[in-house]
Formats: C-alpha cells, sequence, structure tokens
C-alpha cells in the first residue's frame, strides 16, 4: 500500500465520520449514521494495521480495549450516560498523552525526521497538553457526576475553592507554557526533562479547572471537556501530518465547543463565568435568609385526580427524576392519562439533567414516544393553554425569578410552567436548587406540592389513577 | 514564491475547513439527540487510535512501543463503548409509532 492509498483510505473514513454526525439531525437516520461511523473507524483501523510490521501486540490490545468497552456500553444504566462519557473522555485524553510520549521516544515510527523539526514539537506541545488536562479534568468529572465526593474531597459536587484559585491556575498555566518552550527549544538530549514537567503540570492543572465548578454546571464542563477531547485529537493529528486526525478531531473539537455554548445560553451564564467556577457555593446562603412563607401541599390522590380531569397535561422531568429512575413510572402514568383521553406532552428544558440531551435519553428509555417529548422553544407559548402542570424533580429551570431583573438567575430561559391554569410540583423537600434560589412557583396560590420521592410519589400517582 | 508549501500549512487548512463542516453540521443535530452526539463524538475522536498504532507497531518492543499498544487498548475502550452505546441509545430512540401513536389522539 503507497501513502496515497492510505491518505485516500483516510479520506473516505473521514467522510464517513462527517456522515455519522449528519446522521443526527433526525433519530430516524441517527442509527444509520452511527453505522457510517463504525465502517469509517474500521477503514481507519485497518488501514493503519496493513502498515504495521508487529500486528499481535496491537491486537492483543484492541481485543482487550474492545472488551471492556463493549461491556461497559452492555451494562451501563441510561441515568449514568453523564459519568461514562465522562469516563472516555479521559481516555481519549491520556491516548493523547501516550501517544506524544512515544512520539518523543522515537519520530522514525512516525515517519517523524529524527531530530524532530520545531514545528512537530509545537503541535505535540499542544496535543500533549490539552491530552493531560482532559485526562486529569474528566476524572474530576467524573467523580463528581458519579458521586464519589463522599470518599474524596475532590470529586464533592460542591465547587472546591480555596483563595487565589485563579493566581495559581494562571501561574501554573505560565509555567507550563514556559516547559513548552524549552521542549520546542530542545534538541533530541535535553528533550525528556521539559516534556515531562510539562505534562505532569498539565495533569494539575486539569484537575484545578474542574474542582470549582459545581454540579449544576456539570453539562457545560462535560461538554467542554468534549471539546477538549477532540482538539487534543486534533492536535495529535497535526504533529503526525495525519489530516484524518485532524478532521476527526476538529469535528468533535467544534461539536463540544457548540455544546458547551448551548449550555451556557440555556443557562444563561457566560463561558468564562462557568470555567472561573464557584457559582453555587457562595450564592447558596441567600436562600436561608428568606421569610417563611407557606404552600399548599397535596397528596398523590389529590394530584391525580387533578390530573385525570385536565384536558391537558405537560410533564415537566428534571434531574431529581433521573435519580429516582422515575422514568418508567412516568411513562405508566402517562399512558394512563392518555387513556383517559388528556393530551400528556413533555417539556425538556435544555439544561434538565446533568449532559446535554440526557433527560430525552431517559425519556426514550421508558418508551416515551418522541412526538411526545417537546424543546422548550416549542413547547414554551402552550403553558398558558395548559390544565396542569406536573414538575418533577426540577426547580431552577421552572423558577419565575428568571424574569425579574436582579435576580442571581434573571434573563435565563426557563420553562413557562407557572403559566398553566395548575401547577403540580415533586420535590423531597423545600430545599433550593442549585442556583440556590428559592422559587416563588411553589407559593403560588394555583401551585400544589407533593412532596417525596419521584418514583415513590409517582407510583402512588399511577396507582390512583 | 517557490518551493514546496509546508505541510503544515495543508494541515491548517485542512483543520479550518473541518471546523467550519462540524459547525454547520452540529448545529443541525437535534437537541432530543445531545446525549447520542456526545457518544458517538467519544468514538469518533478514538480515531486517535491510528497514532497509537503506529507506536505499537514499531519494529522492536521498547518503551515507545509499550506506551503505544496501552494507548492502543485505551483507545479501543472508547472505539467499542462509544459506537455500542451509541447504538444502545438510538435503539431507543426508534419509533413505537403503532401502539403509542394511536392512543394519543
Amino acid at each position: 500500500m503507497t501513502a496515497n492509498h492510505v491518505a485516500l483510505a483516510y479520506l473516505v473514513a473521514s467522510v464517513l465520520f462527517i456522515l455519522a454526525l449528519k446522521g443526527l439531525s433526525h433519530p430516524e437516520t441517527a442509527r444509520r449514521g452511527n453505522l457510517f461511523g463504525i465502517v469509517g473507524m474500521l477503514i481507519a483501523v485497518l488501514t493503519t494495521l496493513a502498515l504495521t510490521k508487529s500486528v499481535a501486540l496491537i491486537l492483543a490490545a484492541i481485543v482487550l480495549g474492545g472488551a471492556v468497552g463493549a461491556m461497559v456500553a452492555r451494562r451501563v444504566q441510561m441515568t449514568q450516560m453523564p459519568e461514562l462519557v465522562a469516563a472516555m473522555h479521559s481516555l481519549v485524553g491520556m491516548a493523547a498523552v501516550l501517544i506524544a510520549f512515544a512520539v518523543v521516544n522515537n519520530p522514525a515510527a512516525f515517519n517523524i525526521p529524527a531530530p524532530m523539526p520545531r514545528g512537530n514539537r509545537l503541535e505535540l506541545f499542544i496535543g500533549t497538553f490539552v491530552g493531560a488536562i482532559t485526562f486529569s479534568g474528566s476524572i474530576i468529572a467524573f467523580g463528581k457526576l458519579a458521586g464519589l465526593g463522599k470518599h474524596f474531597r475532590l470529586f464533592s459536587s460542591a465547587p472546591v475553592v480555596f483563595k487565589g484559585q485563579h493566581l495559581v491556575n494562571l501561574l501554573l498555566a505560565i509555567v507550563m507554557v514556559g516547559f513548552g518552550v524549552a521542549f520546542f527549544l530542545a534538541g533530541a538530549e535535553g528533550q525528556w526533562m521539559p516534556f515531562i514537567v510539562m505534562t505532569a503540570i498539565a495533569f494539575l492543572l486539569g484537575v484545578l479547572i474542574i474542582i470549582p465548578i459545581g454540579g449544576a454546571d456539570m453539562p457545560v464542563v462535560i461538554s467542554m471537556l468534549n471539546s477538549y477531547s477532540g482538539w487534543a485529537a486534533a492536535g495529535i493529528g497535526f504533529s503526525l501530518n495525519n489530516t484524518m486526525l485532524i478532521i476527526a478531531g476538529s469535528l468533535v473539537g467544534s461539536s463540544g465547543a457548540i455544546l458547551s455554548y448551548i449550555m451556557c445560553r440555556a443557562m444563561n451564564r457566560s463561558f468564562f463565568s462557568v470555567i472561573l467556577g464557584g457559582f453555587g457555593a457562595a450564592e447558596g446562603a441567600a436562600a436561608q435568609g428568606a421569610e417563611q412563607k407557606s404552600v399548599r401541599s397535596g397528596s398523590a390522590e389529590d394530584a391525580a385526580y387533578i390530573m385525570a380531569n385536565a384536558e391537558s397535561v405537560i410533564i415537566v422531568p428534571g434531574y431529581g427524576l433521573a435519580v429516582a429512575r422515575a422514568q418508567h413510572a412516568v411513562k405508566e402514568m402517562a399512558q394512563k392519562l392518555i387513556e383517559k383521553g388528556v393530551q400528556v406532552r413533555y417539556a425538556i428544558h435544555p439544561v434538565a439533567g446533568r449532559m446535554p440531551g440526557h433527560m430525552n435519553v431517559l425519556l426514550a428509555e421508558a418508551e416515551v414516544p418522541y412526538d411526545q417529548v417537546f424543546e422548550m422553544e416549542d413547547i414554551n407559548s402552550e403553558f398558558g393553554t395548559t390544565d396542569v402542570v406536573l414538575v418533577l424533580g426540577a426547580n431552577d429551570v421552572v423558577n419565575p425569578l428568571a424574569d425579574q431583573p436582579g435576580s442571581p438567575i434573571y434573563g435565563m430561559p426557563i420553562l413557562q410552567a407557572h403559566k398553566a391554569r395548575t401547577v403540580l410540583v415533586n420535590k423531597r423537600s423545600m430545599a433550593s436548587g442549585y442556583a440556590g434560589l428559592d422559587n416563588p412557583l411553589f407559593y403560588m396560590d394555583k401551585t400544589m406540592m407533593v412532596f417525596g420521592d419521584a418514583k415513590k410519589v409517582v407510583e402512588d400517582l399511577v396507582k390512583a389513577l | 514564491m517557490t518551493g514546496a508549501i509546508d505541510p503544515t500549512l495543508i494541515n491548517l487548512t485542512v483543520f479550518v475547513l473541518a471546523v467550519f463542516v462540524g459547525y454547520h453540521v452540529i448545529w443541525n443535530v437535534t437537541p432530543a439527540l445531545h446525549t447520542p452526539l456526545m457518544s458517538v463524538t467519544n468514538a469518533i475522536s478514538s480515531v486517535i487510535i491510528v497514532g497509537a498504532i503506529l507506536a505499537a507497531g514499531a519494529e522492536h518492543v521498547d518503551l515507545g512501543s509499550i506506551t503505544g499498544a496501552v494507548a492502543v487498548a485505551l483507545a479501543a475502550v472508547n472505539v467499542f463503548g462509544g459506537f455500542l452505546v451509541t447504538q444502545r441509545m438510538l435503539e431507543m430512540f426508534k419509533k413505537k409509532a403503532p401502539k403509542a401513536g394511536r392512543r394519543e389522539q
């Protein structure tokens, strides 16, 4: 196989990757898209295998890694998707670092002349530090998402902040770049020390960048790390002069960047305020000062009666539903309502759940038809003409304070649940949401609170219907 | 204006164009599929496995090729895991029209 054949095969693979993403524009074409992606990967791997001299070690590694991956993919619960995705980002990051190490060790294996030219060094430096930050940052994100904060403080879902944090990060970043420059200027002899120190600092930076970011901002963090893992792959592609890697990496990089943007917009927060972190720690104190107001609470039977007599019901699922794994019970409840002639729809806020689109997957898992599920922009105008809204474990995304100038979440786009004729809210307690804000929706005359675990309450609703 | 073009410049051209393609393709992804998008992009970025294969396939087994093999294994977890879990999720989005669709009306 000549280099031209390889380049052509890589081009085919790149096009297939683009088609894979294009397929996701609609649920009907998405499965075919995924198939394109698989074929693209197969072409890329087989082509590269044909170039190598000893295949045994590689095949063993593929079988081992592939078996682990396949097993995890089969066993993972849909509620655990955010953790899984975070863990997978970390693997891409680590792979990038390891490849960079191998390149420094033996450039000739990659058709890079030794001593390595300056251009390759610069690209390798970028690929390595982005990869290292992706790795350690994703490990922290994984710990936060998997709720490991009890065992290890750095994994706490509350922001971990200390004095001078940003200054420390900035200094570390400067020192890291300094060693990067040393690596760039070094010859074959003096290159290891700066390379290793630079990588070590990048690992540390990844940890420090993610620890101050609170649980509510996880959808942004996970999208951002998605983006980083793409840029790391592209960076390695540059240093190996591999256009397929550059294309695949850029696709993933821009995908993650766009998702981060969408998530930030949905929370009305600037990307930088998310990155700088600390949200949900200091502000949390404000809510405790609120005066005692009375809420109307009722039983699941009351709620069932109200819904059964409604013409239209909109269900607003939030993270509480995911935690309680109540999606199947919700679907059963909706089915009963539909049988009684009630129109049932679901309204999804972009940041509902712990990652972009998480709630849609949970509802799909429960076999809720996707034409009953609506995005915020499509359903917000419908709340005014809806009889009952059932809010399940959501808080900030239905907080009318977002319409009030001066409130911390002012300007955040919300689901207009408060415009419905009756609002039923299921929560475990009156505790505030991640933004640490009280929610006036709970105190409205037309609102009835149903306290309890989402799954328990919904199951009671099913029984009562 | 003589001499060959620096390969880095060609790479840069590819990079910039790919970012544009990515930008336009991703904005067309329906928000309902953002989670599968993340898992499939995860699998796609694991095409970094080709770099790992080159490292692991070096003629002599040394530190570099062992590092490469580890990278192959890590990337393979993602390749298989990413595509399979995406497939699993997308199966859930299959239209179950006959039953649910009719009852809704």
